[in-house]
């Protein structure tokens, strides 16, 4: 394991540490050490955006912590859901009087803890709604859209969320504008090489060399199947192909393109796969209206990539638009 | 009358705790092979740091659930933190302000243990769960009491239903959690949860044996 570490057990309270050292003039600490907030949260008169789940997926998902995106975050342990008092302590932080909203990834645990985290915030009379993201297509067939996990899409929805919110907008419209968001939007990923968490030691899937892992999860869940390694063109072609007959996708529509780095994935690829995506949506006549090209969401130091399509309206296009200042995503209209 | 005292069932929680630790790397090592192979680190770090606290705050057996119960659901997260946090909160619940534990309270703390779960979780048999363990281990502890069985047998006979619970989910597809999205890939491998919860009866059976052994030689 070539790891920069100290205890592998002291390793996401030491990215805290360091996170919170690194950006004072964004983000600060509360009673919780695994809760994180904005310095102006809670903001009186602004509905709350909160969000949480593991640790490991950097800038997921304290990077999103800024003006106009995520008030508050509830950081759990490496890919393992924050427990219910972690997210009701970040309900606590984010509640500037006009509710919570919180956006998170459709997983278990984050489920259940989210649920118990809701009540105890009723007992202390928060109103809390959610949003449960589940962009990602090879997760579960289209018919059972429930099922299927969240993954990059997450961040258009807490761009869209904390937009709205920012907006002056009330529980119900952010709430409402969130879950389109992430209604319109469709990811899948591929995986080239594994990840290994601290604690474990050594990774516990493989990818042999000269494969590649087509639908990967964000934990390294098994995708649809493994194949020959392909080029950038054919794996553009092959994921577009997977994601635009979805929703659909149709020609003439405006679109948010995103593609995130898995973890070690140079961005000189990115950009590689960036230019093949381009063309084919060129050629479907699918306008991009905007495109986020880096490592937005990750899984360690996986390597391979996620690419998420979002469809646009006059709404979203507003929210995508609105100014953003965070340490995962800094825009300026 | 087979019973044991609540004040000495707090052995029960440090026994559960010991035997987490140990197999921390076997909980963890089946989680990965469908898993993130994260089980056995989150549930050796909530049983120990319960067992600091317990350590310092020492109690009875409703208060060592209890306590590893706030600690699961506070501490851990995960899906096991609130899974396991309801299951010891009901299990302490069936038992609080008894001084003895007879296998009829125990039975209460069973259905409890189960329907606590429930609440929260929609698992079902033959989800590959570990509701295919809890569910099965309470059904053949009950059948044995109604049977008139001596307490040990209801044991034993729940102990055997919790293993063949566990071994069965080797079979199965999972239908929830994060296997769920494998389908036909999941199957031919324990769950992990099914393994845990096992684990945690066998525990249990074990050394209640063991403190229904000391209560007699005593009396």
């Amino acid at each position: 394991m070539q790891k920069m570490i100290n205890a592998p057990q002291e390793a996401v309270d030491e990215m805290v540490e360091g996170y919170l050292k690194a950006h004072p003039d964004l983000v600060e600490g509360t009673d919780n050490p695994r809760v994180l907030k904005f310095r102006r949260a809670p903001v009186p008169g602004k509905v709350g955006i909160v969000t949480g789940g593991g640790s490991g997926h950097k800038p997921a998902f304290i990077g999103y912590i800024g003006r106009n995106l995520v008030d508050a975050v509830a950081v759990g342990e490496i890919f393992s859901s924050p427990p219910a008092q972690m997210f009701f302590d970040a309900f606590k932080a984010a509640n500037g009087g006009r509710g919570v909203a919180c956006l998170y990834g459709n997983y278990a645990g984050d489920n259940m803890n989210v649920k118990m985290a809701m009540e105890l915030a009723k007992d202390e009379g928060i109103e809390v709604r959610t949003v449960v993201a589940n962009d990602d297509v090879p997760s579960a067939p289209k018919d059972q859209r429930g099922k299927r996990r969240g993954v990059a899409g997450e961040i258009l929805m807490w761009k869209v969320g904390g937009a709205k919110a920012a907006m002056g907008a009330g529980l119900d419209e952010v709430i409402a504008e969130a879950q389109k968001a992430i209604d319109n939007t469709r990811s899948m990923g591929i995986g080239l090489m594994p990840c290994t968490i601290p604690e474990v030691g050594h990774p516990n899937f493989t990818i042999e060399d000269g494969r590649m892992e087509v639908g990967i999860g964000h934990h390294g869940e098994p995708g649809l199947e493994v194949v020959t390694l392909e080029t950038a063109a054919q794996m553009a072609r092959r994921m577009t192909d997977i994601i635009l007959p979805d929703l659909p996708f149709k020609a003439h529509d405006e679109v948010v393109v995103l593609i995130s780095g898995l973890g070690s994935t140079p961005l000189m690829e990115l950009y590689i796969l960036y230019n093949e995506v381009e063309k084919i949506f060129r050629e479907k006549q699918i306008r991009i209206y905007r495109s986020y090209v880096g490592n937005y969401f990750t899984s360690l130091e996986m390597a391979g990539v996620t690419l998420t399509v979002m469809k646009l309206d006059v709404g979203l296009k507003a929210c995508i638009d609105y100014e953003a200042d965070s340490m995962g995503l800094c825009q300026f209209a | 009358m087979e019973q044991f005292a609540n004040r000495d069932g707090i052995r029960i929680v440090f026994d559960l705790i010991h035997a987490i630790q140990e197999n921390k790397q076997y909980l963890s090592d089946i989680d990965g092979a469908i898993g993130d192979g994260d089980h056995g680190i989150n549930m050796n770090k909530g049983f120990t740091l319960c067992r600091d606290e317990l350590l310092a705050n020492p109690g009875n057996l409703t208060h060592g659930l209890k306590t590893l119960s706030k600690i699961l659901v506070m501490k851990i997260g995960g899906s096991m933190g609130p899974l396991y946090g309801t299951f010891f909160k009901s299990l302490a619940a069936a038992c609080d302000g008894v001084d003895a534990i007879d296998m009829a309270v125990f039975g209460r703390m069973l259905s409890s243990g189960r329907e606590g779960i429930q609440k929260i979780s929609e698992a079902k048999p033959g989800d590959k769960t570990l509701m295919d363990v809890l569910l099965p281990a309470e059904t053949a502890y009950q059948a044995a009491v109604k049977t008139g069985e001596p307490f040990r047998v209801c044991l034993d006979k729940m102990v055997e239903a919790a293993r063949q619970g566990r071994n069965a989910t080797k079979d199965m597809v999972a239908k929830l959690g994060r296997s769920s999205r494998l389908g036909e890939r999941s199957r031919g491998v324990i769950d992990a949860g099914a393994a845990s919860c096992c684990l945690i009866l066998e525990i249990m059976a074990g050394t209640i044996g063991r403190l229904l052994a000391c209560s007699s030689e005593a009396s």
